[in-house]
């Protein structure tokens, strides 16, 4: 105890001290980074191709130098693309699938997480006589290939005399939706502190009023997931796009096959690169922006009540 | 004084499980009522059953001469302090205090008087316009137990509301919460495991165990007279030394040993005798000078000495038991020292040995 004090004063001359030295090229950075540089061009090159690709004239195309940067920049495959391309009768190109995928889209979202986070807050906070038998059919219902019920959703749309209708297809989405997003939703709100449910019930709020205004500001983060989900999945859908609507109301992505896959003329690469990164672009963007708001989503729930 | 709260023959079960077993609590107007015991013991469930947050099973619960046993949290009369705080997070202190009237729909200057009133009461005026992320432990709990005051209640319950603060602020609440109920005369329930918290704050504690209440009186008649063993260990720190013996003829003996019961205040069945755990508290032992006026005394050998500050805590053998008493600090004792040891049999306990309960 006593001894420790005079050998503070001595001058450290035996061996490493202060800060650790990082050497810049250890084995482990280059692993690391060479990993995340393969990965990254893994990624990126494909993308490079089709947007070098899609400014490109056919007769460059042609010349067959898929690396090359294009000579005379041309967006004539884009606004064909967009606008001309032909599938089947109609040719006005993505911009009528594009309008389709947007009215799908946006009610199938909405709709989905309006009762996907009811069901949730239901099963997490109130719970109601089978409400565990509800959510194992529930979570069970995750699990059925797709495949098995394509043909009785069919039968049930026509019916309800939905068949080949965008109604049909929100319909169908929602109810898919279902099982993932509620099971999403009831473990965010069995997260929240029991004890700020039963404040809230003490000040007198009710099932709505404590959904709306305790749960839901509460909860955006998880929203926000949700969002990302529902808006990358069902604009990405083809299986229940190709199954469930007809020509006139194709969404974007059966479109876009169409496009791409058609068999009569020339294959027009340009074009067909152009229309895909078009597809592509929603989910992208919707990536960009709540990507944002999802990081600054979860700081602001971070903070302890 | 009226009853302000009435437990009666109150069961709650989970599934098999009985967590309270026809438990019955009365309740006087005004009190202050602390339910106290081990983790696991049913005192949060009680309160919750109280509350309305539980469905009970059977009984009945009256708050105010009215039978309350189906009605909503809301309509009865409570207000509630959670010990996790349980403030909304995205909601102003002013927000959150005021959450609860804008459900009852009072009209706003109401709500602005009563919020006035409670935020001068507790000192959060300069806190009303933050969210509860940017305030101290204490700050929220202060918050928390405002919401509770805003409602104009007769009954306030609270669930532990100290045990997430660290000791100092713990004891300052703890005044403060003493001096808020002589202040407003409400009926106040309040839970806890700290039995220094319960022993200051109440006027009578209710100690559970097992969905049952072993002893309920007044902090200084369940200090001085445990209506059984449990409560005689749960109760003190450190814990009531207990030597095994049989009481007969107006002595309890033991291995050797003979301690005179003149002065003690035996129960209707306590006369009988019989075999017996005696009980006395280490700080009810005298010890050298001190011990020579004690009605009983004798020696015993050091075995540990534990410092504690003001005073030691030393282990020695007594009849074959570990026993311990307190001396003091300065007093410098090694293992194998003999000293000599008296307390006086009319401060003691004893309980019969088959049911553990006072005689």
């Amino acid at each position: 105890m006593v001894d420790i004090a005079p050998h503070a004063h001595q001058p450290v001359a035996d061996g490493p001290r202060g800060k650790r030295p990082k050497p810049l090229f250890s084995l482990r950075n280059i692993v690391v980074y060479g990993t995340l540089l393969l990965v990254s061009a893994y990624y990126l090159v494909p993308l490079y191709v089709m947007i070098v690709t899609s400014l490109k004239t056919m007769e460059e195309v042609r010349l067959g130098n898929v690396f090359s940067f294009p000579r005379d920049i041309t967006f004539a495959p884009w606004v064909k693309a967009w606008a001309e391309a032909c599938t089947g009768l109609n040719c006005d190109g993505l911009s009528r699938g594009f309008a389709n995928s947007v009215w799908i889209l946006v009610p199938s979202v909405l709709l989905s997480i309006i009762v996907a986070s009811v069901n949730g807050y239901a099963l997490a906070n109130w719970k109601f006589k089978g409400a565990d038998i509800f959510f194992t059919i529930l979570i069970f219902g995750a699990f059925i290939p797709y495949q098995v019920m394509l043909y009785p959703v069919v039968i049930v749309l026509r019916e309800l005399g939905v068949y080949g209708t965008r109604t049909g297809l929100v319909i169908v989405h929602t109810i898919f939706g279902m099982p993932i997003l509620t099971l999403l939703f009831r473990n965010y709100f069995t997260s929240v502190p029991e004890e700020i449910f039963k404040a809230a019930r003490v000040d007198g709020a009710g099932f709505w009023t404590i959904f709306l205004k305790i749960m839901m500001p509460m909860s955006l983060p998880i929203f926000v997931v949700a969002v990302i989900l529902q808006v990358t999945g069902i604009w990405n859908d083809f299986l229940f796009g190709v199954v469930y609507t007809k020509p006139d109301t194709y969404p974007m992505t059966v479109q876009l096959n169409n496009i791409v896959n058609s068999v009569q003329g020339t294959k027009e690469y340009n074009v067909n690169m152009a229309a895909t990164i078009l597809t592509g672009l929603v989910p992208l963007v919707v990536y960009f922006i709540s990507g944002k708001l999802f990081v600054r989503g979860i700081a602001a729930g971070a903070v302890k009540g | 004084m009226g009853t302000s709260i009435s437990v009666r023959d109150l069961v709650l079960s989970f599934g098999s499980v009985q967590v309270l077993k026809k438990l019955n609590l009365e309740v006087a107007d005004g009190e202050f009522i602390v339910l106290l015991g081990s983790s696991g013991c049913g005192k949060s469930t009680l309160l919750n059953c109280i509350a309305g947050l539980l469905d009970i099973t059977d009984g009945q619960i009256w708050i105010k001469e009215k039978n309350v046993t189906w009605a909503e949290p809301k309509d009865r009369g409570i207000g509630m302090v959670f010990q996790s705080y349980a403030l909304y997070p995205q909601m102003t202190v002013r927000g959150n205090l005021s959450f609860g009237l804008k459900n009852q729909r009072l009209p706003k200057a109401e709500i602005d008087k009563r919020i006035a009133r409670a935020a001068d009461v507790l000192q959060i005026e300069a806190l009303l316009d933050r969210k509860p992320g940017a305030l101290s432990g204490g700050q929220r709990q202060r918050v928390a137990i405002g919401r509770a005051l805003v409602r104009d209640v007769d009954v306030f319950l609270f669930d532990e509301p100290l045990s997430n603060l660290d000791a100092k602020l713990r004891a300052d609440l703890r005044v403060e919460l003493k001096r808020l109920h002589n202040q407003l005369e409400n009926t106040m329930i309040y839970v806890t495991h700290d039995q220094v918290e319960a022993m200051t704050l109440a006027d009578r504690i209710a100690i559970m165990r097992g969905g049952q209440i072993m002893q309920f009186a007044s902090p200084k008649e369940i200090y001085s007279r445990p209506a059984n063993r449990y409560v005689a260990d749960f109760i003190g720190s450190p814990a009531m030394n207990f030597v095994e013996g049989t009481v007969a003829d107006g002595a309890f003996t033991c291995a050797g040993h003979s301690i005179p019961l003149d002065g003690y205040e035996f129960t209707p069945t306590g006369r009988a005798g019989g075999p017996a755990w005696f009980g006395i508290r280490p700080e009810h032992i005298q010890t050298g000078e001190q011990a020579e006026a004690m009605p009983f005394r004798t020696e015993v050998e050091v075995d540990l000495c534990e410092p504690m500050g003001a005073e030691t805590q030393v282990w020695a053998s007594f009849a074959d038991m570990q026993f311990r008493f307190l001396v003091d600090f300065a007093l410098d004792l090694k293992r194998g020292d003999k000293v000599s040891v008296g307390f006086d049999p009319a401060r003691a306990s004893l309980f019969h040995k088959g049911n553990e309960e006072r005689m």
